[in-house]
C-alpha cells in the first residue's frame, strides 16, 4: 500500500532538505520509494511543493487531489491552497507562520481569514502549531523543515535513531546538534 | 549499491559509468543538475559553455577526438542548438555522443511547453526517453553503446518529472571504452554538398536499421494485462501514472525508443487489443506514427496536448474511477515568485517603472521584473532576444530610441546578447541596452559564467570583462551603475536615453543570494515616524508589508539593502549604509 506525503511552503524555506530527510529514511526501511520536487524558478518565493511517496512499487511520483495520507505544510496560507490534496482521514500537519504573498503586499488580494477553521469546517484533521518558534528556539528560524518532520514521526512506529541517522546524512556537520534539537522540539510539543 | 537519485543525477552516473569523459553544457531548468552532478566525477571534465550550439559542438570535437562526450539543455536550448544537431546526424560520430534535452510540460520554469520530439524526427536522431531515474541511468549507458554501434549521436529525453523526481538507482562501475583514435575522414566529416549528399542515404539506413532494433529491444516492452479490451501504449512519466491507475489490468506497451518508432510490435499490440489508446504528454507523435500504420487509435482527442499529466488526469480520461479532494472555501491568493529581498535587479527596475520607459526584457530571474508593482517588463521572448529586438524596434520607429531600452542579465549577455550587440554597433540603431550584471546564472541556481572567473569545478577560469567587450564591439557610451543606489540609476538612463548613439549600461552588483555577499543585515521600520504613505511598497520587496498601517520589515527576509530607506519622505527607515 503506497503512502503518500506532501511537503508545502514557500520557495526558499527548506521544503526540499524535507524531501530528502524522509526519503532516505524510507529507502533505509528498504520501501520503494519516489520523491518530486520543483526546481527554478518557483523556487524564488513562490509556492512550492514536494511530493514523497513510498510502498511496495511506486509508480507515479505525484501526489494528486485527495490522496496525500499527510501535508506538511510550512506556512498557513500553503496549508489552505493544498488542502484538496488531503485524503479524508488524512492529517494535515502545519506550521501557523503566515507570509504575506505579493498579490496580498500590494493589496490585489486580501489573506484569508480565520484559516484553522475552515480546514477543520471540512472535516479535516489539522495540526496547527507555531513552529517558528520553536525553531527559534532551537537555534534558527530555517530549522522549521525539522520541527515539522519532529511533528510528522509521532505517526510512524519508528525508532528516533532511525530519523537522526538519516538528519546526521543530510545536514551539514555544524549544524546536526541544532535541527536534532529542532526534531526533539516538533516531536514533543503538545 | 542502491540508492535515492534525482532522474538528473542518474544520467550524470549514466554518464560516469559509460566512460563519458567530456561535458559541456549550458544550464537550464529542468536539465541543469546533470552537468553539476558530472562535475563532481573527478574521471569527469566538464564544463559549463556561453550556450548550447557552443557545448554541443564542443561535444562533437571530443567525440571526433575519441573521447565520449555529451551535452545536456533543456527544450528551449535545442532550439539554440539545432544547427549542429541537424548536421551532426549526417556525419555520424567518432566516439559515442550523447545529448540530454529535457522537456517541461506544464512550463514549470519555461516560456514554452515544445514537445522536443519533433526534433529527433526532424534531424533523424535516435531518442530513448526514460520514465524514471533508474532507466535514466541505463538508458544513458545503452545510448552510449548505440551511439557507437550506429554511428550516431543518440538523444535522451527527459521531462521536469522524470529529471526533478528521485527514485532508487542501483550503482555500477566505471567501464571506460577502448581508445578511439582520430582518423582523417573528410568524406564523413566535411558536410558540403557534393559529401553532404552521399551521407543523407547513409543516415535513411541507419533509421531502417535502428527501426529493426525497435522491434527487438527490451526497452519497448509489452506488460501483459488481464483485459485486453483496452490496449495503452505510453513512455516517459505517462507510463507511470498508467501504471498507477491501471496496475495490471490492461496491457501496456511501455517504448523505451521514441524514435525511430517500432512498427511490427505496435501493429501486433494493436491487433491484441479491441481498442488501442496512446498516452503522451504534449504532441501526438505516437498516435501520428499509429495512423501512418492504418491503426485506429485514440490519443490527442481525449489526452490533451497542453499541460502536464498526472495519475488522475489519466484516469478521468480513461473514464476510471478517482477520489476528489475536499477544497479550502475560499479563494487562495495565488503566491507567485518574486524577486528575493536585496535583489540587486529591484532597483534598476523601480527606475524604468517611473520613468515610463518600454522595456524589452530577456530570460532570467529578472524576467519576474515584468509582475507588479515593478512591472517594468514589457517582452520576453527568448535568450538574447532583448538585444536584437531593440535594435528593430528603435530603427524602425527612431522616435521610440527616447524611451526604449533593453534588459538582459550577464550569463543571457554572454549566451546569445553579444551578437545583437553587434547587430546594433554595426547597423547603427540608437539602442539602451541594460546589462543587470549580478555576477551569476541566477534563475538556474547560481552557474559560473564566462562573466564570473570562476568554472564549473569552482576552480579559478578565465574571466571576459564586459566593458572591455563591450567597447570592443564599438559601444563607446558605456556607464557602470550600482542598482541599489537609485539617484544613480535613474541619471545614468536618462543620459542613455537622451543621447544620440547606442548606449550600454551595466548595472552591477552580486545576486543577494551568493555566499560570499556580505550584507548589513535586516532593518526595521520608526513607526513614530512611518505615516504608512507606503513609497516603500512600489519596488514589490517581500520583505516589507504593512502591519498597523505602518510599513513593517520582516527581519528574517530584510538584508539591509537600503533601497526601500532612498524611498522614505519621512526618515522612518534608516538611510543606507555604503557597503
Amino acid at each position: 500500500m503506497t503512502k503518500n506525503i506532501m511537503i508545502v511552503g514557500v520557495g526558499g524555506q527548506g521544503t526540499l532538505l524535507a524531501s530528502k530527510i524522509i526519503g532516505k529514511l524510507f529507502v533505509a526501511k528498504g520501501f520503494d520509494v519516489k520523491v518530486s520536487e520543483v526546481h527554478g524558478m518557483s523556487q524564488r518565493g513562490g509556492s512550492v511543493v514536494t511530493y514523497v511517496r513510498f510502498g511496495d512499487r511506486v509508480y507515479s511520483p505525484m501526489i494528486d487531489k485527495g490522496e496525500a495520507d499527510y501535508i506538511l505544510s510550512f506556512e498557513l496560507l500553503e496549508a489552505a491552497r493544498w488542502t484538496e490534496y488531503l485524503k479524508k482521514d488524512g492529517i494535515l500537519i502545519t506550521n501557523t507562520q503566515k507570509t504575506n504573498p505579493m498579490p496580498v503586499i500590494i493589496g490585489a488580494a486580501s489573506y484569508p481569514e480565520n484559516i484553522e477553521e475552515k480546514i477543520k469546517g471540512l472535516g479535516l484533521n489539522l495540526d496547527a502549531f507555531d513552529a517558528l518558534s520553536l525553531a527559534e528556539a532551537a537555534g534558527s528560524a530555517k530549522a522549521v523543515n525539522l520541527v515539522l518532520l519532529g511533528r510528522l514521526s509521532r505517526h510512524f512506529d519508528y525508532a528516533d535513531e532511525d530519523w537522526l541517522a538519516v538528519i546526521r546524512e543530510c545536514v551539514p556537520e555544524k549544524f546536526i546538534d541544532m535541527n536534532i534539537k529542532a526534531f526533539y522540539a516538533g516531536k514533543e510539543v503538545k | 549499491m542502491k540508492k535515492l537519485m534525482l532522474g538528473n543525477e542518474a544520467v550524470a552516473r549514466g554518464l560516469y559509468e559509460a566512460g563519458c569523459s567530456f561535458v559541456s553544457s549550458y544550464p537550464g531548468t529542468p536539465s541543469t543538475e546533470i552537468t553539476e552532478e558530472a562535475a563532481k566525477y573527478d574521471e569527469i571534465y566538464a564544463e559549463r559553455a556561453p550556450n548550447e550550439k557552443v557545448a554541443m559542438e564542443s561535444a562533437f570535437g571530443a567525440s571526433l577526438a575519441g573521447k565520449r562526450s555529451f551535452c545536456g539543455q533543456k527544450h528551449v536550448g535545442l532550439n539554440v542548438a539545432a544547427d549542429p544537431l541537424f548536421t551532426i546526424s549526417y556525419t555520424g560520430v567518432n566516439a559515442g555522443m550523447v545529448i540530454v534535452v529535457a522537456d517541461d510540460a506544464g512550463m514549470h520554469s519555461s516560456q514554452n511547453e515544445q514537445d522536443s520530439r519533433h526534433y529527433a524526427i526532424a534531424a533523424k536522431l535516435p531518442m530513448l526517453e526514460p520514465s524514471d531515474s533508474a532507466e535514466a541511468l541505463a538508458f544513458t549507458k545503452l545510448a552510449y553503446e548505440l551511439s557507437e554501434t550506429y554511428d550516431t549521436a543518440v538523444i535522451l529525453k527527459m521531462c521536469t518529472r522524470v529529471a526533478h523526481s528521485q527514485s532508487i538507482v542501483e550503482l555500477g562501475e566505471r567501464v571506460l571504452p577502448d581508445p578511439v583514435p582520430y582518423v582523417k575522414n573528410p568524406q564523413k566529416y566535411v558536410m558540403m554538398p557534393a559529401m553532404a549528399k552521399k551521407r543523407h542515404p547513409i543516415v535513411e539506413e541507419r533509421t531502417a536499421k535502428l527501426t529493426a532494433w525497435a522491434e527487438n529491444t527490451e526497452i519497448n516492452r509489452i506488460e501483459e494485462g488481464k483485459d485486453h479490451s483496452l490496449g495503452i501504449i505510453t513512455a516517459s512519466t505517462s507510463y507511470q501514472y498508467v501504471k498507477e491507475v491501471c496496475g495490471d489490468t490492461y496491457p501496456v506497451l511501455k517504448l523505451g525508443m521514441i524514435n525511430p518508432l517500432p512498427v511490427e510490435k505496435i501493429k501486433s499490440f494493436a491487433a491484441s487489443v479491441d481498442r488501442l489508446v496512446v498516452v503522451e504528454e504534449l504532441d501526438g507523435i505516437i498516435e501520428t506514427h499509429c495512423r501512418s500504420l492504418g491503426l485506429a487509435v485514440e490519443g490527442k482527442e481525449t489526452f490533451t496536448c497542453m499541460d502536464e499529466f498526472s495519475q488522475k488526469t489519466v484516469a478521468r480520461d480513461l473514464k476510471l474511477p478517482f477520489e476528489e479532494g475536499r477544497a479550502f472555501p475560499e479563494e487562495v491568493p495565488a503566491r507567485p515568485p518574486v524577486l528575493c529581498a536585496g535583489c540587486p535587479h529591484r532597483g534598476m527596475f523601480h527606475i524604468l517603472n517611473k520613468n515610463k520607459v518600454n522595456v524589452l526584457g530577456d530570460i532570467g530571474c529578472y524576467t519576474l521584473g515584468a509582475l507588479a508593482p515593478l512591472s517594468a517588463i514589457d517582452t520576453t521572448i527568448c535568450m538574447g532576444a532583448s538585444v536584437s529586438g531593440i535594435h528593430g524596434f528603435v530603427k524602425s520607429t527612431p522616435e521610440n530610441a527616447k524611451n526604449t531600452v533593453a534588459v538582459i542579465g550577464d550569463s543571457t549577455f554572454m549566451h546569445s546578447g553579444i551578437t545583437g550587440l553587434v547587430n546594433i554597433a554595426y547597423n547603427e540603431s540608437n539602442a539602451t541596452v541594460i546589462i543587470l550584471d549580478n555576477s551569476i546564472t541566477g534563475m538556474t541556481g547560481h552557474q559560473q559564467n564566462p562573466t564570473t572567473g570562476i568554472n564549473l569545478k569552482g576552480d579559478p577560469a578565465g574571466k571576459i570583462n564586459l566593458e572591455e567587450l563591450v567597447k570592443s564591439i564599438g559601444i563607446t557610451d558605456v556607464a557602470v551603475v550600482d542598482p541599489y543606489k537609485l539617484e544613480e540609476c535613474d541619471k545614468a538612463v536618462k543620459a542613455a536615453l537622451s543621447k544620440d548613439c547606442p548606449s550600454v549600461i551595466i548595472s552591477r552588483r552580486p545576486c543577494a543570494l551568493l555566499k560570499n555577499v556580505k550584507h548589513p543585515g535586516a532593518i526595521s521600520c520608526d513607526t513614530d515616524k512611518c505615516v504608512g504613505c507606503r513609497s516603500c511598497m512600489q519596488i514589490g520587496c517581500p520583505a516589507i508589508s504593512i502591519r498597523d498601517k505602518k510599513a513593517y520589515i520582516d527581519g528574517t527576509l530584510c538584508v539591509g539593502c537600503g533601497v526601500c530607506a532612498q524611498l522614505c519622505r519621512f526618515g522612518a527607515l534608516p538611510e543606507r549604509k555604503e557597503f
